[in-house]
């Protein structure tokens, strides 16, 4: 068997286009169009991407919330995608939400939430259910005292760790975190994303860690994927994407983070309008005829670019 | 002496919960000069936001204290005829989120044409090529088209330059950017803000730039307030705020980002939260429980912003002999504090 808990295989997801008289098929959306990504046990991959690049699609396809077109998607050996019920690999694959404000049931008492799935997949006594419950709120460091309350009585930071409790409720293999710290200010951020990784090693999770925050992903990930138009450009270990870009355009999202080293401002500013320049001139010929990006092709053992095909 | 654009003294707007004013902005002092960028930096609840709102005279059911002056006259005395005058005109706003900033309903050049006919900017006839002009002026491409669009044709990207182009449109001595990027990625965030630099440059404009962002800052200031519970805890040049930040919470923001020299590390966690309007401690540092390792005699009584170097400024004495917590084990105390707020009842922040 090999050491890859989630292989994805050419994922495609395109959303279809309706409209005209009979509300007909004109079109489609190629949001994931031809991803393939493997994370090995106990690591993070991180997926990096702008708006709209396919990100997100790519992570609920993985949870089985939006219809595949093509592709395959493995689980540790298991064919998650086609036909058939998934329910019981399913319990292995968990969601972190973006929003801790949106992501939580307002009506529903912390006990609901953590216990949902729990409910759904065990039958738990009343008493082992509340046992289990309070086993993770004090796995997730929220007080006993919580048990009872609603969502809106926590802060950002605390109702993070409401869902994180609910990911890990089942004790996941994989858990997709799908911005998790985007709606936080950094001095939360920093304590969510320190609990993540200390979770991550307790429990011996595989993440799939999705983010648009380049400096969060280098902290957190062993591996990046930079997706641009429901494509990988680029792929490599933190140390390729960061210290040595090859696709230009992994190289101006990198150029574009601002740096908080004042000394570097001034360089910093230089190199990114000189990449924007190349990026302007010259990314056509980092595209085919369809406008889409290259496959991905390795330049090392780990590192795979989307380079024009010369010829 | 040195002429300020824009002094605010004793800036204090309360907001009512339950029948009792709370200030959300307590006391604070702004000076912006001609051509020069200050950032106001917090996290969210830290009164940023309702500072610039004040400036702004945008706070309905608030009550505002303190002076405003901007080119002489006190803001804070006009009334809301004199303050349309100025808003849009002198002092101008780029709104953080430009899904809700623009009208839906309205054509991108009429919402243009809009600001310029109430101000009476040019002429009538003028205006079309006027309009024309400033949208190509922030860089949008085909600009003849994306006037005669509706916002919803347009990306996050444009709208915002749209909702830039509406701000400088009466070219305006006073820029308030409240967020200007954050609901951006990172390479339109790029443009968007040397747009603004080019623009600040071009109009000799001050700008006042509210933002959670420490890179935006080092990149776009050239002094910095940071704020914390509603009151200014640091101002300072930026690369002394940088190099040698001094408050305590200074110091933590700053430690608290992913950097690379902290790759493989655990992060800084500034314990506890920003705590609620109305369950605010307002007497001694109100910084001081979220680093209770530093005794209690290490503060003020009411803490001053004290002037330590050349437009350094700092409040409280805490940050004399402030370290870092690294010795203790950071999860236990973090809950502890948590444990402890929860008990006195909810910590909601929003």
């Amino acid at each position: 068997m090999s050491n890859n808990l989630l292989e994805i295989n050419d994922l495609k997801v395109h959303f279809p286009i309706k409209g005209g008289f009979f509300n007909t098929v004109k079109d489609h959306v190629r949001a994931v169009d031809g991803v393939s990504i493997a994370i090995p046990r106990g690591t993070t991959y991180g997926l990096v991407g702008e708006s709209g690049s396919g990100k997100t699609t790519t992570g609920k396809a993985v949870m089985g919330l939006n219809q595949i077109t093509d592709g395959e998607i493995y689980f540790q050996g298991e064919k998650l995608s086609g036909k058939g019920k998934k329910i019981g690999i399913h319990r292995d694959i968990q969601m972190i939400f973006q929003d801790p404000y949106s992501s939580l049931n307002v009506r529903k008492r912390v006990f609901d939430i953590v216990a949902e799935p729990l409910k759904n997949y065990e039958k738990l006594s009343k008493d082992a259910l509340v046992e289990e419950v309070l086993r993770l709120l004090e796995r997730v460091g929220l007080p006993a005292g919580s048990l009872y309350k609603f969502p809106h009585e926590f802060s950002g930071g605390q109702r993070q760790r409401i869902g994180v409790a609910r990911a890990i409720a089942l004790n996941p293999k994989l858990i997709i975190a799908d911005e998790p710290v985007s709606a936080l200010d950094v001095s939360v951020q920093a304590q969510v994303l320190n609990f993540m990784q200390e979770i991550q090693q307790e429990m011996d999770l595989t993440m799939l860690f999705i983010a648009h925050d380049l400096g969060v992903v280098r902290h957190m990930c062993q591996h990046i994927g930079i997706m641009y138009q429901g494509r990988l450009v680029e792929e490599g270990t933190a140390d390729e994407i960061f210290n040595n870009p090859q696709h230009l355009y992994t190289k101006r999202l990198i150029a574009a983070i601002p740096d908080t080293n004042v000394d570097k401002v001034e360089r910093n500013m230089q190199l990114r309008r000189q990449i924007k320049e190349e990026y302007d001139r010259h990314f056509n010929e980092y595209l085919d005829d369809e406008g889409r990006v290259f496959p991905l092709k390795a330049i090392s053992g780990t590192h795979k670019v989307a380079l024009p095909v010369k010829g | 002496m040195v002429e300020y654009l824009l002094e605010a003294n004793s800036l204090t707007t309360s907001f009512k919960i339950d029948g009792e004013y709370y200030p959300a902005v307590d006391d604070v002092s702004i000076r912006i000069r001609q051509n020069e960028v200050l950032a106001l930096v917090g996290e969210s609840g830290s009164g940023k936001s309702a500072t610039a709102f004040s400036l702004m005279g945008l706070h309905r059911h608030a009550r505002v204290t303190g002076e405003v002056f901007f080119q002489g006259k006190d803001l804070l005395k006009n009334n809301e005829r004199q303050m349309n005058k100025i808003r849009g005109g002198d002092i101008a706003m780029i709104f953080q989120d430009p899904m809700t900033a623009l009208n839906p309903l309205m054509k991108i050049k009429h919402q243009i044409q809009e600001t310029l006919r109430i101000h009476g900017t040019g002429k009538k006839s003028e205006r079309e090529s006027y309009t024309i002009e400033l949208l190509d002026r922030v860089g949008i491409p085909r600009p003849e088209r994306v006037a005669e669009a509706y916002p919803h044709e347009l990306s996050g990207g444009m709208r915002q330059r749209v909702v830039i182009a509406i701000a400088i449109a009466n070219r305006p001595k006073l820029l308030i950017a409240d967020e200007p990027t954050t609901a951006l990625d990172v390479t339109i965030q790029a443009q968007i803000l040397d747009l603004i630099r080019e623009l600040q440059d071009d109009l000799g404009s001050g700008v006042l730039l509210i933002t959670h962002d420490l890179g935006v800052v080092a990149e776009m200031a050239d002094r910095v307030a940071v704020m914390y519970a509603g009151q200014i805890v640091e101002v300072a040049p930026v690369r002394e705020l940088f190099m040698n930040p001094q408050h305590p919470y200074t110091r933590s923001l700053l430690n608290s980002l992913p950097s690379e020299e902290q790759l493989g590390s655990k992060l800084h966690v500034i314990q506890g939260v920003v705590p609620a309007l109305n369950k605010m401690d307002r007497d001694g540092c109100r910084f001081a429980p979220r680093i209770p390792w530093i005794s209690a005699e290490e503060h003020e009584h009411q803490p001053k912003l004290r002037e330590i170097a050349p437009g350094h400024q700092v409040r409280c004495t805490c940050y004399k002999n402030f370290h870092l917590n690294t010795s203790m084990d950071h999860g236990a105390v973090e809950q502890r504090v948590e444990a402890h707020q929860m008990e006195e009842g909810g910590v909601d922040r929003r």
